[in-house]
């Protein structure tokens, strides 16, 4: 056995084992799905209630065709990019104020506790009443789901940031916002780049209640909807949707992420 | 004249429970030009010190002048070397050696050229687009020791610059830190707790109680020693002497020390 056997033995156990996992992970994934069937059609579970996939299927594929589908998927996500995104940037900001003034965060401090421990959902009648039934309260429900905890998370992650980088700037007569810019900023990026995944999970669940509560379209809208009429084909095919949808955009988070670490160094 | 005065400066940290006294009334005149050491234990208010010098903590009591004017006024003219190297993981290197001038917004093509030929005369050929992550310790302390001197400080302030690294590292950048600072005149503070590096590198050693910071004795670094390098101090035969010299004075005030220590417990 020389050197170059070894590496590619140990390459054929890399593949073998990523094989294995994949393998297991569409074992589940189809059992889970064939049982859902077999179930239903053998009626151990009321199939009016708890649909099955064919149906879920053959709906899902008539929503599409007819395009009818397409409206409420639009306003989903248009409204949940939108909370994630001011959420985001949002509780970035207010972080940088906080950082700015020592004095602003200690005022602050038990107002954020408070909001931080307050289940968000509950304020979905208030912002209805403000906000008027309709885009805008579901949006800012996706915002203020996540904006406090984004808050915290970044605001911690620039205290944490080792002071001697800031030595070193005032030293060279650095003011405190070149400081904040040169050192600070950059160096809490990792932390920032983690709330943008937990946001999104937030965003979604803030605008999908959101949806339950005002909206005549959305995603949200056809589940509240489809359990008022007795139609639990339609819920879970909403689920499936947003179930790739969240999926999917975490991916997109995932990607971006790996591009901000590769191009924070340029 | 002298170029740098502390005259009577005390420093005090206040929590609320109490307040500890880190600096008392220390008065040091250091000329032009001259290596002084600052040697003592952990705790002794070096680093303290230091960080008044240069202004980017105000002491609580006395005065600091450089060339007559207060020190915080003059932050570009005094430059800082802290224990570890603390380049910015995220910049390159010359970004790193640059962050001076782009704080204080002279950024040149001139200073870039500058900055590379800095980097060639402390050994660092081809550097200038790596990230700090591919140097080695010895390598990146030169790093900061080039951002340090790219501002054209007139006093720099060496915070146990060489404790982080290895002994055979160590020996050769005490070298090229005396050369350099010899060959710009530059005129340099170095806090240690090494007896061996005071003496080797520097004109006049202070030798620094603890609990608060004060001075306790000045020694005179031999007129032969000091114009040796740092290497070649080591084996002078006048450098035992005033090493032993030092140890001893060391030895018997820590066992002062701990007399005095016990009814304040």
């Amino acid at each position: 056995m020389n050197d170059h056997h070894l590496f590619e033995n140990y390459k054929r156990g890399l593949k073998r084992e990523k094989k294995i996992v994949l393998f297991w992970q569409l074992t589940i994934l189809l059992s889970f799905f064939s049982l859902w069937e077999i179930a239903s059609r053998l009626y151990w579970i009321d199939p009016l209630l708890f649909s099955s996939p064919s149906s879920v299927f053959e709906l899902l594929v008539t929503r599409f065709a007819n395009g009818s589908i397409f409206n409420h998927l639009q306003v989903t996500l248009f409204e949940t990019i939108l909370g994630f995104i001011i959420g985001t940037i949002g509780g970035i900001l207010i972080a940088i104020s906080l950082w700015s003034s020592a004095r602003f965060a200690k005022i602050m401090g038990p107002y954020l506790v408070v909001l931080n421990a307050m289940p968000k959902v509950a304020l979905g009648p208030i912002l209805i009443v403000a906000l008027g039934p309709g885009y805008l309260s579901i949006i800012a429900m996706g915002f203020i789901i996540s904006v406090i905890v984004t808050t915290l998370v970044v605001y911690s992650a620039f205290n944490e940031v080792d002071p001697n980088y800031e030595k070193v700037l005032r030293s060279f007569g650095a003011t405190r916002w070149q400081c904040f810019k040169e050192a600070i900023f950059p160096a809490a990026m990792p932390a920032m780049i983690s709330t943008l995944k937990v946001n999104v999970g937030l965003s979604w669940v803030g605008v999908i209640v959101g949806e339950y509560l005002v909206s005549k379209q959305g995603l949200g809208y056809l589940i509240i909807y489809g359990f008022q009429v007795f139609d639990f084909t339609l819920v879970m095919s909403s689920l499936v949707i947003i179930a790739i949808l969240a999926a999917i955009m975490y991916k997109v988070v995932e990607n971006l992420e790996r591009w901000l670490i590769r191009n924070r160094n340029t | 004249m002298s170029f740098l005065t502390l005259d009577h400066v005390s420093h005090h940290y206040f929590s609320k429970e109490s307040y500890t006294k880190a600096i008392d009334n220390i008065s040091i005149a250091v000329k032009e030009g001259e290596f002084i050491s600052l040697l003592g234990p952990s705790g002794c208010g070096k680093s303290t010190l230091l960080s008044i010098i240069a202004g980017i903590i105000q002491q609580t009591e006395g005065t600091v002048s450089l060339q007559g004017k207060s020190t915080a006024e003059s932050e570009m003219e005094i430059g800082y070397m802290l224990q570890q190297d603390y380049l910015f993981p995220w910049k390159t290197i010359l970004d790193n050696v640059l962050l001076g001038p782009k704080v204080n917004h002279t950024l040149s093509d001139e200073l870039k050229k500058k900055a590379i030929q800095l980097l060639k005369e402390v050994g660092l050929k081809d550097v200038e687009m790596k990230y700090p992550s591919e140097l080695s310790g010895g390598m990146r302390q030169r790093v900061a020791l080039v951002r340090t001197l790219i501002n054209n400080p007139k006093i720099l302030l060496l915070d146990e610059p060489f404790s982080a690294l290895d002994y055979q590292t160590k020996l050769n950048l005490e070298d090229l830190v005396s050369d350099l600072l010899k060959s710009y005149h530059k005129t340099a503070i170095l806090v240690t707790h090494d007896i061996g590096e005071a003496i080797a590198m520097s004109d006049r050693i202070f030798m620094m109680n603890a609990n608060p910071g004060s001075i306790a004795k000045t020694y005179e670094v031999p007129i032969e020693l000091r114009n040796e390098v740092p290497f070649l101090v080591r084996r002078h035969p006048k450098y035992q002497l005033i090493f032993d010299k030092i140890w001893d004075a060391l030895e018997s005030k820590e066992s002062q020390q701990k007399v005095v220590d016990i009814p304040d417990e």
